[in-house]
C-alpha cells in the first residue's frame, strides 16, 4: 500500500511541476501579480510530495518490502539498517528520486533565501527548476519507476554491492548530488535573466553565494569518493580517471571557472555573457555526469539498445535543456553589452585566463572520457584512453595554473602595473623555484625536474597567498571573510598539489609472496607477517592477516588486512587496512592463499597522500566561509545601489 | 614597445601557445589510446606488438597455472574460437576465477602470448565486461541479449 502512496505522490509532484513551470511564466509575461506568486507555495507543495514519495520508498527498505522490484535488488534481510536507508541511492532509480528531493530542496532554499529578489526574477527561477524537476520527474514515471512491484514477491532480496557498504560512500552520492544540483540554481538565475532580457550585474551578485554553495558541496563529494576508492578498493590509488569519477570532475572544472568569472561580473560588470554561458554549461556537464554513470552507458553503450526508452529519454532531455538554453542564449546574449574596459594586465585579465585554463582543462578530461563512447557507438572500434594521457594534460594545465593562482589575486581590478609587484613576487618566485628543484635533491640525491617543478608550485602558491594575506592584515582590523575564504581555499590548493607531486613522485609499491615469519623492508619500515586468523563479521567471515610495523627495531603499529567472504556472495573481498599519519601511509592488501601457508599480499607507502584530501576539505572550509560574508545578507535595494554605483565608476 | 606591437605580440604568443598545447593534446592522446582485441583477432595477427593493447575473453578452466615462488600466473583466455596466453606478476583482482570475463592490459609479444601489466575483473559478479561479451558474440558463444542479461 506505502509503495502505491509513493507512486502517487510522484505523479501528484509531476502535475505540480508542470504547474510550475508554465504559470509563473505567464504571469511574469503578463505581469500578473496573482500568477506570479503561485510559483512559491508550488514550490513548497511539489517538495511535501516529492518528499512523501522519498519517505515511501525508504520505508520500503527499512521493512524489508521485497514486493517492491527495487528494494528487492538492492537490499536483503541481513543489511543493516544504515545501508537499507543508504541503499534508497545505491542504483539508478532510488538515484533520480534523490537528485529530483535535492532539486526540490533547492528549489524551496533559493525561494526562502532569496526574499528581496525582485518578484519577477523569481517567479521566472522557480519556473525554471520546475521544468528541470518535470524532465526528472517524467523520466522516472515513464521508464525507471523505482515502486515498480514485483511477483512473485522473493523471500530475500539481492545485497546491496558490499562495497558500497562504507559511510564514506554512503554519503558520496548525496554530497555529490548537492553539488550538481546546486549549479540548476546558477543555471537557473541565468536562464530568468535572459528571459527577462535584463542580465545586469545583480543576476551575478544573486547566483554568486549559491554556486559556492554548490562548488562547495561538490568538491568535499569528489573528495569523499576519491578517499573512498583509496580505501576500499584495495589499490592503493587516489584517483584513476574513471569515466564516473570523470563525470563528477567535469562540472567541477566548469564550475571552478563560473565562481571565478562570477567575481568579474559582479564587481566590474564584464564578461556578462561568458558567465551565463558557463552557468549553462556547468548544469549541462552536471546533468550529463548524472546521466552516464546511472544509465548504464559506462559499462556498455549496448545497455541503451537493451532500454532504448531511457536512452532516447535522456537524450531528448539534453537535448532540451542544453539546446534550449543555448539557443536562449543566442537569441538574447547579443542585447548583452558588457561595459567596464580594462588593460591588459588587471585582475580581469587574470581572471579570464583562469577561465581559459580550466575549460581547456574540462575539454580535455570530456575528449578522454566520452571519445571512446563515441567510438564505440559507431562500431568503429573498441579504445580506451590510458591514464597517462590524463596526467600528462593535468601535468601540463598546472603550470600555467599555479603560475597565475600566485599573482592574480593581487593584481588590482581595471588595470596595474607589474613594477609595482615586480620586486616582491620575483624573489618569492626565484626562492620556490630555487626550493622546489632543490628538494628533490635533498630527499633522494638525485635531481627530479618533475617532482621539483611540483612542489615548487605548491610553495609559490603558498608563499604568495600567505604573503598577500599578511599584507592585507597589516593594513586592515578586519578582513571580509569572503576574501579569507579565498586565501584559505587557495592554500588547499598549495596542499593539494604538495600531496599529489610527492605522492605520485616517492610511493613505493610492491606485491610479495610471504610466509609467516617473512619480512620485507620499505622506506625504512619492516613489514613483518606474523600469520593469518579466521574473524566472523555481522555479514561476512573472513581471513585476517596479521603484520606487524617495525621502524627503528620498534614496533609502531599493526596492519589487519582481510579477506572477506559476504554471506550469499561466492566471490571474496579484499579489505585493505592502512597505517595513517599526517606524514606518510602504509597500506596492506591480502591477495590469495597459495601454497605452504604462503599469501601474496601487496604493501604501499603513500608519503603525503593524506595532504590531497586535506587540501580539498581546506578548499571546502574556503568555500563555506566565503558564502557566510555578510555582503551576501544585505538587502536587495542597497544591493542594486552598489551595482549601479559600480557599474558607473 | 608601442600598443600596437604589444598587443601584436600578446596575439602572436597566444596563437603560439594554442598551437604548441593542441600539438602536446594530441600526441598524449595518441600514445595512450589503446584499442581492444579478441583472441580471435590477435591469432589473426590483427595486433600490433608495438604498443600496449587490451584483450579479453573468459578465463579457460584450468589453464591458470602459478609459478612455485613468485606471483608470476599463466592463463588462458578464449572468446570460444580462439584461445591465447596471458602472463602476469602480481596479485589478480578479487573477481577473477576460471570461467570468469577478464580484460588485460599489456604487451603482445612475437610468439602471441600477452605481458599484461593489469588485468581487470570488474565489481560484480554476473558483470559481463562489455568488450568481451561483443567478442564472445562475433565468436558466436552467446547472444548479445543472454550477455546483456546477464549485466542487469
Amino acid at each position: 500500500m506505502i509503495p502505491e502512496l509513493g507512486h502517487f505522490a510522484l505523479i501528484i509532484a509531476f502535475a505540480i511541476s508542470i504547474v510550475q513551470s508554465i504559470v509563473p511564466l505567464i504571469g511574469a509575461a503578463k505581469n500578473d501579480a496573482a500568477l506570479i506568486s503561485m510559483a512559491r507555495p508550488a514550490a513548497l507543495v511539489q517538495l511535501l510530495f516529492v518528499g512523501l514519495a522519498y519517505a515511501a520508498l525508504t520505508h520500503a527498505f527499512i521493512v524489508h518490502d521485497f514486493s517492491v522490484l527495487y528494494v528487492s535488488q538492492h537490499s536483503n534481510m541481513v543489511q543493516p539498517l544504515m545501508y537499507r536507508i543508504s541503499g534508497v541511492w545505491g542504483s539508478h532509480e532510488g538515484s533520480l528520486l534523490l537528485w529530483t528531493l535535492i532539486l526540490s530542496l533547492w528549489t524551496i532554499a533559493v525561494a526562502v533565501y532569496s526574499r528581496n529578489l525582485p518578484e519577477i526574477l523569481m517567479a521566472r527561477v522557480l519556473a525554471v527548476m520546475a521544468m528541470i524537476s518535470t524532465g526528472f520527474l517524467a523520466f522516472m514515471l515513464f521508464t525507471s519507476n523505482p515502486f515498480e512491484r514485483i511477483f512473485p514477491v522473493p523471500l530475500d532480496g539481492n545485497e546491496l554491492n558490499p562495497l558500497l557498504q562504507d559511510p564514506g560512500l554512503a554519503i558520496h552520492p548525496p554530497m555529490l548530488y548537492m553539488g550538481y544540483v546546486g549549479f540548476s540554481v546558477a543555471f537557473a538565475f541565468a536562464v530568468a535573466a535572459l528571459l527577462g532580457g535584463k542580465l545586469d550585474a545583480t543576476w551575478a551578485r544573486w547566483s554568486r553565494p549559491w554556486t559556492t554553495v554548490a562548488w562547495s558541496f561538490l568538491t568535499i563529494g569528489i573528495a569523499l569518493g576519491s578517499w573512498w576508492a583509496y580505501n576500499e578498493l584495495g589499490w592503493g590509488g587516489w584517483w584513476f580517471w574513471d569515466p564516473v569519477e570523470n563525470a563528477s570532475f567535469m562540472p567541477w572544472l566548469v564550475g571552478t571557472a563560473l565562481l571565478h568569472s562570477l567575481a568579474s561580473t559582479e564587481k566590474r560588470g564584464v564578461f556578462k555573457s561568458w558567465t551565463v554561458l558557463l552557468a549553462i554549461l556547468a548544469f549541462s556537464l552536471s546533468l550529463l555526469g548524472t546521466f552516464i554513470v546511472r544509465s548504464g552507458v559506462l559499462v556498455s553503450v549496448h545497455a541503451f539498445a537493451t532500454d532504448p526508452a531511457r536512452g532516447v529519454f535522456i537524450l531528448a532531455f539534453l537535448v532540451v535543456v542544453v539546446g534550449g538554453s543555448l539557443a536562449l542564449y543566442t537569441w538574447r546574449s547579443a542585447t548583452v553589452v558588457s561595459y567596464g574596459r580594462f588593460k591588459w594586465f588587471s585582475r580581469e585579465s587574470a581572471l579570464l585566463l583562469n577561465n581559459i585554463i580550466f575549460l581547456t582543462a574540462a575539454a580535455a578530461v570530456l575528449v578522454g572520457t566520452m571519445y571512446p563512447l563515441v567510438i564505440d557507438a559507431f562500431g568503429v572500434g573498441k579504445i580506451s584512453v590510458g591514464r597517462p594521457y590524463f596526467d600528462t594534460m593535468f601535468s601540463l594545465v598546472a603550470i600555467p595554473l599555479l603560475l597565475l593562482l600566485g599573482i592574480g589575486p593581487v593584481i588590482r581590478w581595471k588595470g596595474d602595473n607589474w613594477s609595482r609587484l615586480a620586486k616582491v613576487y620575483t624573489s618569492i618566485f626565484i626562492f620556490s623555484l630555487v626550493a622546489g628543484l632543490l628538494l628533490p635533491f635533498l630527499i633522494e640525491d638525485q635531481l627530479n625536474i618533475a617532482t621539483g617543478l611540483g612542489l615548487a608550485g605548491a610553495l609559490w602558491v603558498a608563499l604568495t597567498t600567505l604573503k598577500d594575506f599578511f599584507t592585507r592584515l597589516a593594513s586592515s582590523r578586519k578582513l571580509p571573510l569572503a576574501y579569507s575564504g579565498m586565501i584559505l581555499a587557495h592554500l588547499g590548493v598549495a596542499v593539494f598539489v604538495a600531496g599529489v607531486t610527492v605522492t605520485m613522485s616517492y610511493s613505493e609499491e610492491k606485491d610479495l609472496r610471504m610466509v609467516p615469519g617473512n619480512s620485507y623492508n620499505i622506506a625504512g619500515n619492516e613489514f613483518r607477517f606474523i600469520g593469518t586468523r579466521k574473524v566472523q563479521g555481522a555479514n561476512y567471515v573472513a581471513d585476517e592477516a596479521v603484520i606487524e610495523i617495525w621502524h627503528n627495531n620498534e614496533k609502531t603499529g599493526e596492519l589487519l588486512p582481510q579477506k572477506r567472504t559476504y554471506s550469499g556472495k561466492s566471490n571474496p573481498m579484499t579489505d585493505a587496512s592502512i597505517d595513517k599519519t599526517l606524514f606518510r601511509d602504509l597500506y596492506a592488501a591480502l591477495g590469495e592463499e597459495l601454497e605452504d601457508g604462503a599469501w601474496s599480499m601487496r604493501v604501499y607507502y603513500k608519503p603525503l597522500i593524506r595532504w590531497i584530501w586535506l587540501g580539498c576539505i581546506l578548499m571546502t572550509m574556503g568555500g563555506v566561509l566565503a558564502i557566510s560574508d555578510r555582503r551576501y545578507r544585505q538587502p536587495a535595494k542597497e544591493k542594486a545601489g552598489i551595482n549601479s554605483a559600480v557599474a558607473r565608476a | 614597445m608601442n600598443k600596437r606591437s604589444k598587443r601584436k605580440v600578446l596575439i602572436f604568443s597566444i596563437v603560439f601557445g594554442m598551437a604548441i598545447a593542441i600539438v602536446l593534446f594530441l600526441t598524449a592522446f595518441n600514445e595512450n589510446m589503446q584499442y581492444f582485441y579478441s583472441p580471435t583477432e590477435v591469432k589473426n595477427g590483427d595486433a600490433p606488438t608495438t604498443h600496449a593493447i587490451r584483450v579479453g575473453g573468459l578465463v579457460v578452466a584450468g589453464s591458470v597455472k602459478r609459478a612455485p615462488d613468485s606471483l608470476k600466473i599463466e592463463f588462458d583466455v578464449t572468446d570460444s574460437a580462439e584461445t591465447m596466453t596471458v602472463e602476469y606478476t602480481g596479485i589478480l583482482p578479487d573477481l577473477f576465477r576460471e570461467g570468469q570475463g577478464i580484460v588485460a592490459m599489456g604487451q603482445l609479444q612475437a610468439d602471441g602470448r600477452l605481458v599484461a601489466q593489469e588485468v581487470l575483473a570488474k565489481h560484480d559478479e554476473n558483470y559481463m565486461p562489455p568488450e568481451v561479451a561483443d567478442a564472445l558474440e562475433k565468436a558466436g558463444h552467446v547472444s548479445k541479449q543472454d550477455a546483456a542479461a546477464e549485466k542487469i
